[in-house]
C-alpha cells in the first residue's frame, strides 16, 4: 500500500516534470472523471455533487461518475480524494470536516492535500429555539446561559466535534462564556436534534437553514439570530449574530470541488472555468434554490484562502471545547 | 390531496411502474421456489436498488415482498412444501385439498385473501402511521430509548427459538453493532485499525451474508430432490364457489387481516409468526376445529389474510420509529437511510410526497397481485422443477457482486462471507438469527438515545420516568422482563403448599 502510493506520487512527479504536463493539459479531458464524494448518497452533499457531475458531463463531453465513499467522519472519502492520481481524472468534494478532522487526531490530512478548484456553497449555522420559548431573541437567551449554572442549558444539532457543536461552542467562546457552561447533547445530524428541540428535549439547537426549514414551516421552532457576516438571501428577516450583539462571530458548513494537490495549473484552470459555467446554469440555480442551499462561486485560490481561514477557525474552537488531540 | 397527487405522479412513472412489475414476477418467482426466503430475496435486492431513487427502490422491496409471501402458498398446495416460512402453518390443509381434488379453488382463496389483507394492512398503514408520527413528534430521547428497549425485548419473547438462545443471538447483534466509532464521543470501538470499520460493520454486506449465505449453503448440503407437481389450467378453476366460501368465512377474513396488521406491528413479529398466531386464534373459535389440518379452508382464509396484512403493520414501527416490525423491515430501514429518509416522524414531514408514494406502491402490489397471482399460479409446475442447487452459485454471485457495490471495498465481501458462515451455524443449532439482526439494527438506537438521555439527565436515572409517557413506556419495559420471573418465584413458593 505505502510503497505503491510512493511508486504512484514519484510516477506522476516524472510525468510531470519530463514533457507530458503540456500534452494531457491540452489533451484535457479524453476519458471519464470521476467524482468522489465523502458522504451517503441521498444527503445534501451527495445530491449538490450529483447535480453538478450531470451538467459537467455537458461541459467537458466526458461522463463524470459520482462515487459515494463514505465512512469514518468523512475521512475516507476525503482521502480517497487526495490519494488519488493528479490528472485530473479524480476529483470530489471538500466540505467543512476536512479543516477539523486533523485537529481531532482522525487524520493526518488537512486542506493542503488539494488541490482547490472552488468553493459553490456555504450554509451558516444558525440558532434555533422553541416557537413557544420564552427568548424573544438572542441576547435574552445568551443573558439567562450567561446567569445559568454549568449545564443546566442543553443544546444539541450535531455530533461532537460536528459543525453545530463548533458553532455554538465557539458562539460562547466568542461571548467570553465558558464552553462548559452548556451541555452539549449529541445527536446524529442535525434532523434529531432539531426533532428533540421541538419535543422540548434540549433548550437550543445550532442547524443550518435549510436543515430546519421543515420545523420552520410547520410552525415549531423558530430562529434567533444566524452565524454569518451579512443576512441570507432565504431569510432576509433574521438578524446576523453580530448585529444582534456586536460580536463578529460567523461559522456554517459549506461545500467546495477539490482536487489531488500536485494537479497541472491548467488542468485546475480548466475545470474552475467548466464549473463556474454549471454554477449558472439555471438547471443548477433551481435546484439549489427549491433545496434552500446558499449558492456562490469562489474559484481557485480564493477557495485556497477560504479553507485556510475556515481551517485555523475549526483550530481555534476545537481547542476552546477541548477536542483537539 | 396534493401530497397524495404528487405522489401518485411519482409512482406513475413508466420507470416506476417498470420496477414494480420486474420485482412482482421476481417475488412470485421466489415464493414459488421452496426455500427461497423473502427475506432472502429482500437482502439480494438492496444492491440493485441502490442507485434508484427512493420510490422506486423501496417499491421495489414492497412489491416483491407481497407477492413472494402470497407465492409462497403455491407450492404449499401442490407439493406440500412451503415457499417461505409465512405458509407452514395452512400446509397442511392446502395440501389436502389438492388431494381431494380442489387446488385450483385452494390457490384461488390463498390470491384473494393474500390481496385482502394486504390491502387492509396497507390501509391501517396509511391511516395510523401519520397519526402516531403526530404523537411521537413530542418524543424526547427517553421515550426513544424504552421504545427501542421494548422493541428488542418484544423481538426476543415473540420469535422462535427458545429464550436463552434469542437473547444469545440479539446479544451477538449488539456487540456487532457497537463496533465504529461510538456515537457520542467519537472514539473508534473495536475497528483495530481499520478505516473501514469506523463507521460500522457495513450493514447491508451483514444483511447479505444474514439472510444469504446459510441459503446457498444449505441448498448444496442438503441437495433435495426436484419435484413435478399436477398444474392448473383454467383460471375458472380457481374460482369455482369462491363467492359462497368467502361470504361465508367473512368473519374470518376480517379477523385475519386485523390480527395480521397487530402482529406485523409489534416489532419482530412478522408474517410467518402472524399466520401461526391468525390460525391457532380461528382453530380456538371454530365450530369445527377437527376439520383443521384436513383440507378445511377456515384456517386458510384466517392465515392467508394474516401474512399478507403483516408485511404492510410491519412498516409502521419501521417508517415512524425507525424500529423494525420484521426481518425484512430491518432490511427496508437500512435502505432507507441510504436514500435520506430517514426513518421517524420527521420523514411524514419532511418527505410526505414520498411516503405517500411509498404507501400508494403497497395498494398497487397488492392489487396487482390477482392477475399476477393467477398467472403465477397457472405457470407453477415449470417453476417447482427448478433446481435449488442450480440456483445456489447464482444467488452467491449477487451476493459478492452486491456487497461489493455497495461499499466499493473488498472488506464488504469479507464481512458478508463471514457473517453469512457464523448465521449458518447459529441456524444449524437452533439459534435464530432474526433477533442478532434486530439487535444490529437497534443497537445504535438503543446506544445513543441512553446516552443522549444520560447527558440530558446529568446522569440521574430517575429521569427516565419523569416524563409521562417515557414513565409509561418505562414500566411496560420493566414489567415485560420481570413478569415471568415474579411467576416463576409465585409457582415455586406456591408448590409446597399444594403439596402439602
Amino acid at each position: 500500500m505505502q510503497i505503491s502510493k510512493i511508486l504512484g506520487a514519484g510516477f506522476v512527479a516524472g510525468a510531470m516534470v519530463f514533457a507530458a504536463g503540456a500534452a494531457t493539459a491540452q489533451d484535457y479531458p479524453s476519458k471519464p472523471i470521476t467524482m468522489i464524494v465523502p458522504w451517503g448518497a441521498g444527503g445534501g452533499t451527495d445530491a449538490t455533487a450529483r447535480i453538478i457531475a450531470t451538467l459537467l458531463e455537458g461541459e467537458l463531453g466526458v461522463p463524470v461518475p459520482v462515487e459515494n465513499r463514505t465512512g469514518g467522519s468523512g475521512v475516507v472519502g476525503h482521502s480517497a480524494i487526495a490519494n488519488a492520481a493528479p490528472d485530473g481524472y479524480t476529483i470530489g468534494i471538500a466540505t467543512l470536516e476536512i479543516g477539523g478532522m486533523h485537529y481531532q487526531g482522525l487524520t493526518e490530512l488537512d486542506y493542503t492535500a488539494f488541490t482547490p478548484i472552488g468553493l459553490y456553497n456555504s450554509d451558516p449555522a444558525a440558532i434555533f429555539v422553541r416557537s413557544d420559548s420564552a427568548y424573544e431573541d438572542v441576547n435574552a437567551l445568551i443573558e439567562a446561559v450567561e446567569a445559568s449554572a454549568d449545564r443546566e442549558f442543553k443544546a444539541s444539532g450535531s455530533a461532537q466535534g460536528g459543525v453545530n457543536h463548533l458553532a455554538v461552542a465557539g458562539m460562547l467562546n466568542a461571548l467570553e462564556i465558558p464552553v462548559q457552561r452548556v451541555a452539549w447533547v449529541p445527536s446524529e445530524g442535525a434532523a434529531p436534534g432539531l426533532q428533540d428541540l421541538a419535543a422540548g428535549g434540549v433548550d437550543f439547537v445550532a442547524a443550518s437553514l435549510p436543515e430546519a426549514r421543515a420545523l420552520m414551516d410547520a410552525g415549531r421552532i423558530k430562529p434567533l439570530a444566524i452565524f454569518a457576516t451579512e443576512r441570507a438571501d432565504a431569510a432576509p428577516d433574521l438578524v446576523t449574530f453580530e448585529e444582534a450583539t456586536g460580536v463578529a462571530f460567523a461559522l456554517g458548513s459549506w461545500r467546495g470541488i477539490a482536487a489531488p494537490a500536485g494537479l497541472d495549473p491548467e488542468i485546475a484552470r480548466t475545470l474552475a472555468d467548466a464549473i463556474g459555467k454549471v454554477v449558472e446554469d439555471p438547471e443548477y440555480t433551481q435546484f439549489m434554490e427549491a433545496s434552500g442551499y446558499a449558492m456562490q462561486w469562489t474559484p481557485n485560490e480564493e477557495f485556497e484562502q477560504f479553507m485556510a481561514d475556515s481551517d485555523a477557525q475549526m483550530g481555534t474552537t476545537l481547542r476552546a471545547v477541548g477536542l483537539a488531540r | 390531496m396534493e401530497t397524495l397527487i404528487a405522489a401518485a405522479q411519482l409512482v406513475l412513472e413508466p420507470y416506476t411502474l417498470m420496477v414494480i412489475l420486474a420485482c412482482a414476477l421476481f417475488g412470485l418467482f421466489i415464493g414459488a421456489v421452496p426455500g427461497l426466503s423473502a427475506t432472502m430475496a429482500t437482502a439480494m435486492l438492496v444492491p440493485i436498488t441502490f442507485y434508484m431513487d427512493p420510490v422506486p427502490a423501496v417499491g421495489a422491496i414492497v412489491t416483491m415482498s407481497a407477492m413472494a409471501i402470497f407465492a409462497s402458498d403455491i407450492p404449499a398446495a401442490l407439493v406440500r412444501i412451503p415457499g417461505t416460512a409465512a405458509s407452514a402453518a395452512y400446509v397442511d390443509d392446502l395440501h389436502q385439498l389438492t388431494l381431494k381434488g380442489k387446488p385450483g379453488i385452494a390457490l384461488g382463496l390463498c390470491v384473494v385473501t393474500s390481496a385482502i389483507g394486504g390491502v387492509f394492512g396497507t390501509a391501517v398503514l396509511m391511516i395510523a402511521a401519520p397519526q402516531l408520527a403526530e404523537v411521537s413528534l413530542n418524543f424526547t430521547s427517553f421515550e426513544y430509548f424504552w421504545l427501542a428497549l421494548l422493541g428488542l425485548s418484544a423481538a426476543v419473547m415473540l420469535g422462535s427459538g427458545t429464550l436463552v438462545k434469542s437473547v444469545m443471538a440479539l446479544c451477538l447483534g449488539l456487540l456487532v453493532a457497537s463496533v465504529g466509532l461510538d456515537t457520542s464521543s467519537g472514539y473508534p470501538r473495536f475497528t483495530y485499525g481499520q478505516q473501514d470499520f469506523l463507521s460500522g460493520v457495513p450493514f447491508i454486506p451483514a444483511l447479505i451474508g444474514f439472510f444469504a449465505v446459510p441459503e446457498v449453503i444449505r441448498a448444496i448440503v442438503h441437495r433435495d430432490n426436484t419435484v413435478s407437481a399436477r398444474s392448473i389450467s383454467k383460471v375458472s378453476e380457481l374460482f369455482e364457489g369462491m363467492g359462497k366460501i368467502l361470504w361465508k368465512f367473512r368473519f374470518n377474513v376480517a379477523r385475519g387481516s386485523v390480527v395480521g396488521t397487530l402482529v406485523g406491528i409489534l416489532p419482530g413479529a412478522g408474517s410467518d409468526i402472524a399466520s401461526w398466531i391468525s390460525y391457532a386464534i380461528s382453530k380456538r373459535f371454530s365450530k369445527h376445529p377437527e376439520r383443521y389440518g384436513k383440507g378445511y379452508e377456515e384456517g386458510l382464509v384466517d392465515s392467508g389474510a394474516a401474512n399478507n396484512s403483516a408485511l404492510s403493520g410491519a412498516y409502521v414501527p419501521a417508517m415512524v420509529f425507525g424500529i423494525p416490525g420484521d426481518s425484512i423491515t430491518a432490511i427496508v430501514i437500512g435502505v432507507l437511510y441510504v436514500k435520506g429518509l430517514n426513518p421517524g416522524p420527521m420523514v411524514f414531514i419532511n418527505n410526505a410526497v414520498e411516503v405517500n408514494a411509498i404507501f400508494l406502491v403497497f395498494m398497487l402490489a397488492n392489487l396487482l397481485m390477482v392477475p399476477l397471482g393467477i398467472l403465477a399460479i397457472l405457470m407453477a409446475a415449470p417453476v417447482l422443477r427448478v433446481s435449488k442447487t442450480a440456483l445456489a452459485p447464482l444467488i452467491l454471485c449477487f451476493a459478492i457482486v452486491g456487497s461489493f457495490s455497495i461499499e466499493l471495498s473488498t472488506t464488504a465481501i469479507t464481512v458478508m462471507m463471514v457473517v453469512g458462515v457464523f448465521a449458518y451455524l447459529m441456524e444449524e443449532n437452533g439459534i435464530p438469527v432474526a433477533p442478532a439482526v434486530l439487535g444490529l439494527v437497534m443497537g445504535t438506537l438503543v446506544e445513543r438515545n441512553l446516552i443522549t438521555s444520560l447527558i440530558k439527565a446529568d446522569n440521574n436515572p430517575l429521569a427516565f420516568f419523569e416524563r409521562p409517557i417515557a414513565g409509561g413506556l418505562g414500566v411496560v419495559t420493566l414489567a415485560l422482563w420481570f413478569t415471568p420471573l415474579l411467576v416463576a418465584l409465585y409457582r415455586r413458593y406456591r408448590r409446597p403448599r399444594v403439596a402439602a
